[in-house]
């Protein structure tokens, strides 16, 4: 089910606290965060984010149509694997 | 024949029901085009006069989006999580259910005929 619009978009606090302190200072940073529950906002455009997957932290630069996703979405946890096609294990051994 | 939005509507259908063989519509939205219209939902497609197609023409035209530009929009929609490199992107792209469902059996559809492990 959606969330209700009436309490806004989440981000967590902690967040969200980083994004508002580091604005005036020095907005280059890249900020490293757990928090892939965060709702991306309007205020992150333009920012590069280094999320957690688990292992290690997926750099995550937010364009402004990422709005409304959340910040792991960007940040796959599972490793996709395929098997190599034949041809290519001929090739090698 | 009636000709609506670029689909040749079956001869011998209820409207209501003939309107569903365009892309976009389905039973709800084919009776309250028709309602809108003012034409019988029970007339069969190939008795109607030029003016009540005209009537329903204009209905659909202004009311709701079919064929061509709604799957534009849909392949739009996709397109666009795709290029954002999203999880739900991610699985369009892979060709695997986007809803979190388990791959471990079934999702049959998405990933195709079973054994052909072939993927774009």
């Amino acid at each position: 089910m959606a969330r209700s619009l009436k309490k806004g978009p989440f981000v967590d606090a902690h967040l969200w606290k980083k994004i508002a302190g580091d604005a005036a200072v020095n907005s280059r940073q890249v900020i490293k965060t757990w928090s892939r529950r965060s709702t991306i906002t309007p205020e992150f455009t333009g920012r590069t984010f280094a999320v957690h997957n688990g292992r290690k932290f997926i750099p995550v630069f937010v364009t402004e149509n990422m709005i409304g996703h959340k910040l792991g979405e960007f940040s796959p946890t599972r490793h996709f694997v395929t098997h190599p096609t034949d041809k290519k294990i001929k090739k090698v051994t | 024949m009636a000709r609506i939005a670029g689909v040749d509507l079956p001869k011998n259908k209820k409207m209501s029901f003939a309107l569903t063989y365009i892309y976009g519509i389905g039973p709800v939205n084919s009776v309250k085009i028709l309602h809108e219209a003012n034409v019988d939902e029970n007339k069969r497609t190939d008795i109607l006069s030029e003016e009540e197609i005209a009537r329903i023409r204009d209905v659909i035209d202004t009311t709701c989006k079919v064929e061509g530009d709604l799957r534009r929009e849909v392949s739009m929609n996709i397109k666009r999580l795709m290029d954002l490199g999203c999880y739900r992107g991610l699985r369009h792209r892979k060709g695997l259910p986007v809803r979190g469902q388990r791959t471990h059996s079934n999702s049959r559809t998405r990933r195709g005929k079973r054994g052909s492990m072939t993927r774009r």
